[in-house]
């Protein structure tokens, strides 16, 4: 690790001001940004705290409507105080890691990172939510862009994201066997509009939905509507722990899952 | 009956009250007054010619005191090989020098090419980044069977060949080839035994402290091998008197193998402090002792068995590429040999045996002993082997294995590979196996399993290892230049206390306990009046440390020696307090007694006389009670045993889930069952790990891809059963004083052919009958591949 200021504004005002210094970097839970800069791949000259920031963290949220997040509320906040508006989203969030990363690591970090391979961007893409920052509000279709980018300008501070509920919804985690992050995450949710369906973890393009499947459930939301399907191998990451092929046919294999367990 | 203290009680180690309040002396804990602080500068690439090396800048960097190179090491010897390994031919192996720093060529990711010391850690990698290394790549040999064909790339130019040594051993070839031309049916596999990385939790620390006035060069280091380090730093690499080396060792945080060999960081941290007359301290971290540990196995093989038409085996050979990696390590040509090849026999009667191992030299980083070294790669060839045999001859695998079994009236045996095991019964532990195991339940089980749509196997395998390392006489025929011994003192205190010094080492196999059982059991004293003492090359005896399941049987057994030393000198005492004479004085449970009479004393005032000896007459009795023994093992111990395990396959993932996992060992006599226990659990996890999920893979540059634990997956808690383990069958050890055989390395010796084989049997009865084999790690990905490959 190099060098570095440290500040810990207590108000959004302060955070943006902050982060129009040089080289300033907004640091929440620290899970993927720390490590980072000890391995000296990442060296900002400012780190800007948000978890000071009250207004964003924390859980509200309406019964059957949506439930809104604050950025820097910490996984095991969501998985604890989430389950009662959006279970699903709770469950995703008590999977996530081992306890230490979910005491630390935020929501908003997880969304700002976009690793190919987090469990929030799933959920965030199959609900619907929208990303709100300091200056807009982006729907999550918008939003992802690919491997570690979105649709964040830089200093542009993620404030908290919205999620409807939807009727039913679940994630489908099969981890990487080393380091229990998804090899293949997909979340289900059922609106009365439809079924979306979001794939973490496989694609070399990051998280996205599988629209097949998507209209496949929307007809009959059962796992039996899409037997035996699995999106194209093409595009999908092939590394030590599973080839595109098997990514491909994981997506499948989770999906169903995800079918079954959706409450 | 269990017994409360003593020899087979199971005694709480007295170590973990330290290690669980936090209160242990680990290395990166200490620090010498004026420390600097080191910082190495590694290779980025696999293989390539250093060109240009530029340090001004980083000498003029803030903070910083000296960078070495290769020309500050001119003066001393390159790291020494233990083992010379002969080849077919006669010739003795390719022993390219392995300099302390680079010099000329780097030879593998992460090979040290300069040190920089300043004043903080934070400087030193700063100034690091500042030197200007130029390095021109040179094509990289990464996989074994390149390396070995003709045209290849070589790691070392001025050998001319990547071939190490190529080495035979066992029956003739011809005579066993013979056997297999003739036999009723021959079973073939070929396998990878992949690469480990032993990942101790504690990373690895060197300090070095140069004293000019006595001229002692002091290093602290994380060694299970304190003494030997001292001999190899001071003989072979810096060339002055061993008494001028004095090597320490205090709590060390896990070894597996690791942690024996002398490394590059020690000589430096040494030839630092010595140009500096101030402590330099080197402290690992995690990414680098991925780049820098020697790492273990990394094996292909191909291994064959002839059979008659009843399963029984008339012969057995096998071809093998061992990576020695990208310069010989401490041990590195013994492990696939002498470790490896003399093991090929198992626990059968193979009348013939014929292994042919070559070594390879990689750019990789170097390859030597890691749990089990050599012992679990025969033994995962042989248990695959002897699986694949007994489907093939519609035979079960328990019983295929029972029809080719040493018999109890066979020993002594000798096998065909150059061993000769004085003792065992692998019946016994197979019985004690299908008992603990519950293999008349498997089918309920299974049933159960398939309810949930899962599909249940179980895997057998059987295993001998040859512990107690070494007799010196037959190390030295196999090739090793050092002996095999461990000596031990004993020294009673005045007040009655008993402190015993070990050469042994303690890093988690907890001998503060267990060695000082077996002194309370022999001087009938409670056990908190002995202390033993561990880890100082100066203040303890000379031995050869930790490795090779030897420090109960070695060092365990010099301590015995010693004892009876003590007990035979505190005679001569007692027999002059009760003017007696010596031969009439019995010893028994603390209490020396005139036989056949009720004069007695205890043992607590024949030491304190033994150091107020007023009317002591000195010309026939010395004052003084300690005493020193040396042992040296007749033989090798043979621990053997056998293994179950049931997993559940889900045939959608291809997802394998460890259900139970049993043990049946026979250690020989046991002294502590708890920590024997805590030994073969700990083995058994490692070998789930190899089984299914640890893998070191490089890429085609030699890059190192899985080099950090968000690639490399180690074993969790929630990854393994819950063990059942069973030490009751017992056939002492014939050889060495307390009939004990060792434990530490059984658990991953014999664990990872039970869970690959438990993988196939769940498969092939689950209708994928075309999976034969599938090469560890056993991952969800390459079983789902093997189910979908028709
Ligand atoms: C051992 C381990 C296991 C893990 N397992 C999983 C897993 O199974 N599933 C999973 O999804 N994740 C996993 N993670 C990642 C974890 O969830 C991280 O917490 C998360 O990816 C990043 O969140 P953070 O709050 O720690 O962000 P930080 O590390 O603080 O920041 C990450 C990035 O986001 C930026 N950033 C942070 N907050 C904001 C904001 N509000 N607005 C704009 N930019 C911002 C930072 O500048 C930085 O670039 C794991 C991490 C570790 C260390």
């Amino acid at each position: 690790m190099y060098n570095f200021d440290f500040i810990k504004p207590e108000t959004l005002a302060g955070a943006v001001e902050a982060l129009a210094g040089e080289d300033a970097q907004a640091l929440s839970g620290g899970q993927t940004l720390l490590p980072s800069m000890k391995q000296r791949l990442n060296a900002p000259a400012t780190l800007v705290s948000l978890t000071g920031i009250a207004e964003l963290k924390g859980v509200s949220g309406r019964a059957g409507a949506s439930v809104t997040i604050g950025a820097a509320t910490p996984h095991a906040v969501v998985a604890a105080e989430a389950g009662a508006f959006y279970p699903a989203l709770a469950d995703l969030a008590g999977g996530i890691g081992d306890p230490a990363v979910r005491n630390r690591g935020t929501i908003g970090g997880s969304l700002a990172n976009n690793d190919p391979s987090a469990c929030y961007p799933s959920a965030a893409l199959a609900s619907g939510a929208t990303i709100k920052t300091n200056i807009r509000e982006i729907a999550a279709d918008d939003f992802f862009q690919g491997m570690f980018t979105t649709a964040l300008e830089p200093g542009e501070i993620i404030t908290g994201v919205s999620f409807p509920i939807p009727e039913k919804a679940a994630y489908a985690k099969f981890q990487q066997p080393a380091s229990r992050f998804a090899l293949a995450g997909v979340f289900v949710a059922k609106f009365a509009g439809g079924v979306r369906v979001a794939v973490t973890g496989a694609s070399e393009g990051g998280v996205f939905r599988w629209t097949e499947a998507e209209a496949a459930l929307s007809a009959n939301f059962s796992p039996d509507a899409i037997a035996g399907m699995a999106p194209p191998a093409e595009g999908m990451i092939g590394d030590l722990h599973g080839t595109p092929e098997y990514r491909a046919h994981l997506v499948g294999v989770m999906t169903r899952r995800a079918v079954a367990a959706a409450h | 009956m269990p017994k409360d203290s003593g020899i087979g009680a199971s005694s709480k180690r007295r170590e973990d009250v330290r290690f669980l309040t936090g209160k242990g002396r680990y290395m990166d804990d200490m620090n010498r007054p004026g420390q600097a602080y080191a910082y190495l500068l590694r290779s980025p690439v696999a293989h390539g010619r250093i060109t240009a090396l530029d340090t001004r800048e980083a000498e003029a960097a803030p903070g910083v005191i000296k960078v070495m190179t290769s020309a500050d090491t001119a003066g001393i010897g390159g790291l020494p090989c233990g083992w010379q390994i002969h080849s077919r031919d006669g010739a003795p192996m390719h022993e390219p020098k392995h300099p302390v720093l680079a010099e000329g060529k780097v030879h593998h990711v992460g090979d040290p090419v300069a040190m920089v010391i300043a004043e903080t850690a934070a400087q030193a990698r700063d100034a690091a980044e500042m030197i200007v290394m130029d390095i021109e790549e040179l094509p990289p040999v990464v996989n074994m069977k390149d390396a070995v064909a003709a045209g290849s790339p070589l790691v070392f130019d001025e050998i001319g060949t990547n071939v190490c040594f190529d080495w035979t051993f066992g029956t003739p070839q011809a005579e066993t080839d013979a056997v297999f031309a003739a036999a009723a049916h021959v079973t073939t596999l070929d396998l990878v035994n992949q690469r480990l990385v032993a990942n101790p939790m504690e990373p690895r620390v060197a300090l070095g402290e140069y004293d000019p006035i006595t001229e002692l060069h002091s290093l602290f280091t994380t060694s299970q091998n304190p003494q030997l380090i001292r001999l190899l730093l001071s003989a072979f690499v810096l060339g002055i008197p061993e008494q001028r080396v004095r090597v320490m060792a205090p709590d060390v945080g896990g070894g597996f193998g690791s942690k024996i060999f002398h490394y590059n960081e020690e000589v430096l941290v040494v030839l630092a402090s010595k140009a500096l007359k101030r402590p330099v301290k080197w402290t690992s971290d995690r990414s680098e002792a991925f780049l820098s540990d020697r790492q273990g196995r990394d094996h292909v093989t191909r291994i064959e068995v002839a059979m008659d038409k009843d399963g029984h085996f008339l012969a057995m050979r096998t071809d093998t590429l061992a990576n020695l990696g990208g310069y010989l390590s401490t041990l590195g040509p013994a492990i696939p040999t002498i470790l490896h090849g003399t093991l090929m026999a198992g626990n059968y009667k193979t009348p013939k045996v014929t292994v042919n191992v070559k070594g390879v030299f990689t750019n990789t980083i170097p390859v030597d002993a890691y749990r089990g070294a050599g012992r679990p790669e025969a033994t995962y060839q042989l248990e695959r082997l002897v699986d694949k045999a007994a489907r093939e001859m519609g035979l079960d695998p328990v019983e295929i294995r029972r029809r080719n079994f040493i018999q109890p009236d066979q020993f002594p045996y000798a096998t065909p590979v150059g061993l000769a095991y004085d003792i065992g019964n692998y019946d016994a532990t197979m019985d004690k196996l299908v008992e603990v195991a519950d293999f008349a339940g498997f089918e309920a089980r299974k049933a159960e399993s398939a309810a949930r749509g899962k599909l249940r196997g179980l895997g057998v395998s059987s295993y001998i290892e040859a512990c107690g390392i070494a007799p010196s006489a037959a190390a030295g025929a196999l090739g090793g230049r050092a002996g095999g011994w461990e000596s031990a003192n004993v020294r009673v205190n005045a007040a009655g206390g008993v402190t015993v010094w070990t050469g042994t080492h303690s890093h988690g196999q907890g001998h503060e306990t267990t060695f000082a059982q077996i002194v309370a059991d022999m001087l009938g004293l409670p056990e908190n009046m002995i202390d033993i003492v561990h880890g100082d090359s100066a203040s303890g005896p000379l031995g050869l440390g930790t490795y090779g399941s030897r420090s109960l049987a070695v060092g365990g057994s010099a301590i015995v020696r010693a004892t009876e030393k003590v007990i035979a000198k505190a005679k001569k005492i007692a027999a002059h307090l009760l003017e007696a004479a010596e031969e009439d004085i019995t010893f028994d449970k603390g209490t020396f007694t005139v036989a056949g009479t009720d004069k007695a004393i205890d043992f607590g005032t024949v030491a304190l006389t033994a150091y107020v000896p007023h009317n002591f007459p000195h010309e026939t009795l010395e004052p003084g009670l300690e005493e020193q023994a040396f042992y040296d093992p007749a033989n090798f111990t043979f621990p053997a045993g056998a293994y179950a395990c049931e997993v559940e396959v889900d045939p959608e993932t291809g997802k394998v889930s460890v259900c139970s996992f049993a043990a049946a060992d026979d250690f020989g006599n046991i002294i502590n069952p708890m920590v024997v226990s805590g030994q073969v659990h700990g083995g058994i996890g490692q070998g789930i790990g190899q089984a299914l999920m640890e893998n070191c893979v490089y890429d085609e540059n030699g890059q190192l891809l899985s080099g950090s634990f968000m690639d490399y997956a180690m074993p969790r808690a929630d990854d393994v059963p819950n063990y059942v383990v069973d030490h009751s069958c017992i056939t002492p050890c014939t050889h060495n004083p307390l009939g004990v055989k060792g434990c530490g390395e059984a658990g991953a010796i014999g664990s990872p052919p039970a869970v690959v084989n438990a993988v196939i049997d769940a498969l092939q009865r689950g209708g994928y009958s075309h999976v034969t084999h599938i090469d560890m790690p056993v991952s969800p990905s390459r079983v789902w591949a093997a189910m979908q490959a028709k």
